[in-house]
């Protein structure tokens, strides 16, 4: 068909490209999982080697358990994230839906104005965002994370989610105003429900960047009961730096969780890329 | 009765503009006006612009404001050099049309995108050090250990190494645009190239180029943006005094020590202010030269 294209030496240096791309993609983090199961010793004298039976030690994951508190600051990063992407996909759903079913004055200024934040990073509010939160009393607290990545992640949400809205049919929700159903029973029960794939990209889009922020949790939430992973990883490492075991150990608890989640969510955020949701 | 039924309008649009207006918008424009103060006996008092006068004007300010903006736009050129040509070429392996694996290779390639700058950081700290001995090992292993040096340590190295470490970490973001946008030509527009002799790289050049160009200026403007407010990574790998000697400060270090402060140096809200608002007319200029100096002139085809 079109063979001109394809030849078995093209292919083996199409492979072979690859494979040394991915292993130069992966080598780092294989290299901190694998030395965090060994001993002092081993970690020094044999880097690369896995970890054997005699090599074998969790003696940094017990420093790291008993010295900080990762369980907490698991929490925190999950209840912000979590809080904030509901947020994010609650709000932004209803305003994409207002911008995109109805007609009133000042609907393509108002789409333009949320869309401003797409471009201008919120960082450079920060000095005014901190003093906002000395003033309302939410510094160190988990609100005031909560509220800032609501605000970062919703230009993006309702320019995604006005994009999807845009293509429910109209005879649809027509029928359930025929029946009487509110304006907000169409949005709930039939609007919702049929966007839920765009929803579940914007969800992926803005998971990454809330858990890994370390910014903002540094600025507003440095107390240590409002610690998130990030943060609470990049202070205790800080304190670390000569205990290479404690090191390893904690590099890989903050590893583990994001791994897993991207194992879980990994389909939905390369078809949410590659859909061109973001042009 | 029409300004009932329209009532829910508002009660849609609500929530997100509040937050939106009170927690990005109003800030943002809180601290352009802050910068225009200076901290006084009795709190805020109006400066006119005097902290610009002392960023630009004051030989130890500037000196440090120049010095971040130098190393942030070449940071900014080694992602635009390395990034994104590795990147699209990635892209262009993975969109062979019967390359098996591919969608393992692009998930693998992804990780390192996923990882916060914590990880990156402390991790690449690690296997460049020169305690530790992995990258001489490596370096030695290929007949290359005189080109070693602790590179994270040295003045002239060292933006260079996190620019590239930071590269490493975000090319699956081009590679994926790119893969998503070589995936949507069209198959008779290739196979007509192919009548008139065009294969290989003559057809990515001739053909495929062109119709991923405005997938590049997206991911350039990306780049941009995510470069002149990046900071994560600079502050775990060096600390915020962005050593050594500050040759890896950028302006979000830079901004981040004004404004909290560091060793001796008190944190000067009013001087960070005016560094954001400087950070803010480079992102904003950035973004205009590409929507309407770029974007516009960009031809796009359709199928």
């Amino acid at each position: 068909m079109n063979k001109a294209r394809h030849n078995p030496l093209n292919s083996g240096l199409a492979h072979l490209a690859l494979l040394t791309y991915t292993a130069i993609a992966l080598f780092p983090v294989a290299v901190i999982l694998i030395n965090s199961f060994k001993t002092r010793k081993a970690i020094f004298g044999a880097p690369l080697a896995l970890p054997d039976a005699q090599s074998f030690s969790l003696i940094g994951y017990q420093t790291v358990m008993k010295q900080g508190d990762f369980f907490l600051y698991f929490q925190n990063s999950m209840i912000v994230t979590v809080v904030s992407l509901g947020l994010i996909l609650l709000f932004g759903a209803m305003a994409a839906f207002a911008l995109s079913e109805y007609r009133f004055r000042g609907n393509t200024l108002m789409g333009l104005y949320l869309a401003l934040g797409i471009m201008i990073p919120i960082r450079i509010g920060t000095v005014a965002i901190l003093q906002m939160m000395v003033a309302t009393g939410l510094v160190n607290t988990l609100a005031a994370l909560i509220l800032v990545y609501t605000a970062q992640g919703l230009p993006l949400a309702v320019f995604i989610l006005s994009e999807f809205m845009r293509q429910v049919s109209d005879d649809l929700k027509n029928a359930g105003r025929i029946d009487g159903m509110s304006e907000y029973a169409i949005f709930f029960r039939l609007v919702l429900p049929l966007v839920r794939p765009a929803m579940a990209t914007v969800a992926v889009f803005n998971m990454i960047p809330i858990w890994n922020d370390l910014w903002f949790p540094l600025i507003l939430a440095p107390s240590e009961a409002t610690k998130t992973l990030t943060l609470g990883s990049q202070v205790f490492i800080g304190q670390f730096v000569t205990d290479w075991n404690a090191v390893l150990s904690a590099l890989s608890l903050a590893i583990l969780p994001v791994l897993v989640l991207y194992v879980i969510f990994s389909r939905q955020l390369i078809r949410g890329i590659t859909s061109g949701a973001v042009k | 009765m029409k300004a009932r039924t329209r009532f829910h309008i508002a009660v849609f649009l609500a929530p997100a503009v509040l937050v939106y207006t009170a927690v990005m918008i109003v800030p943002l424009f809180d601290t352009l006006r802050l910068s225009f103060y200076r901290g006084g006996p009795e709190g805020a008092e109006f400066a006119g612009i005097a902290n610009f006068r002392t960023l630009f004007g004051d030989p130890r300010w500037s000196a440090s404001f120049w010095n971040a903006l130098g190393n942030n736009f070449w940071f900014f050129l080694i992602h635009m050099a390395v990034q994104n040509p590795v990147g699209i070429a990635l892209a262009a392996i993975l969109s062979h049309p019967r390359l098996r694996f591919a969608a393992l290779y692009r998930s693998a390639i992804f990780i390192p995108t996923i990882l916060s700058f914590v990880i990156v950081g402390f991790a690449w700290k690690l296997i460049l050090s020169p305690i530790w001995g992995i990258a001489p090992g490596i370096l030695d292993a290929v007949g290359l250990k005189a080109f070693f040096a602790p590179w994270l340590g040295k003045e002239h190295y060292a933006l260079t190494t996190l620019a590239l470490v930071s590269v490493w970490q975000f090319v699956g973001i081009p590679m994926m645009l790119i893969y998503a946008a070589l995936l949507s030509i069209p198959e008779e527009v290739l196979e007509a190239g192919e009548i008139d002799g065009l294969t290989g790289w003559a057809a990515f050049r001739k053909i495929k180029l062109p119709l991923i160009l405005p997938s590049i200026g997206i991911i350039s403007i990306l780049t941009f943006v995510g470069n002149f407010n990046a900071f994560d990574l600079i502050y775990t790998a060096q600390g915020a005094l962005a050593g050594p000697n500050f040759s890896t400060d950028i302006l979000g270090t830079f901004l981040y020590r004004t404004f909290f402060g560091f060793q001796l140096q008190l944190g000067d809200p009013y001087m960070g202010s005016a560094i954001a608002s400087a950070m803010f007319f480079i992102i904003l200029a950035g973004v205009c030269l590409y929507l309407f100096g770029i974007q516009t002139r960009m031809r796009r085809y359709q199928f």
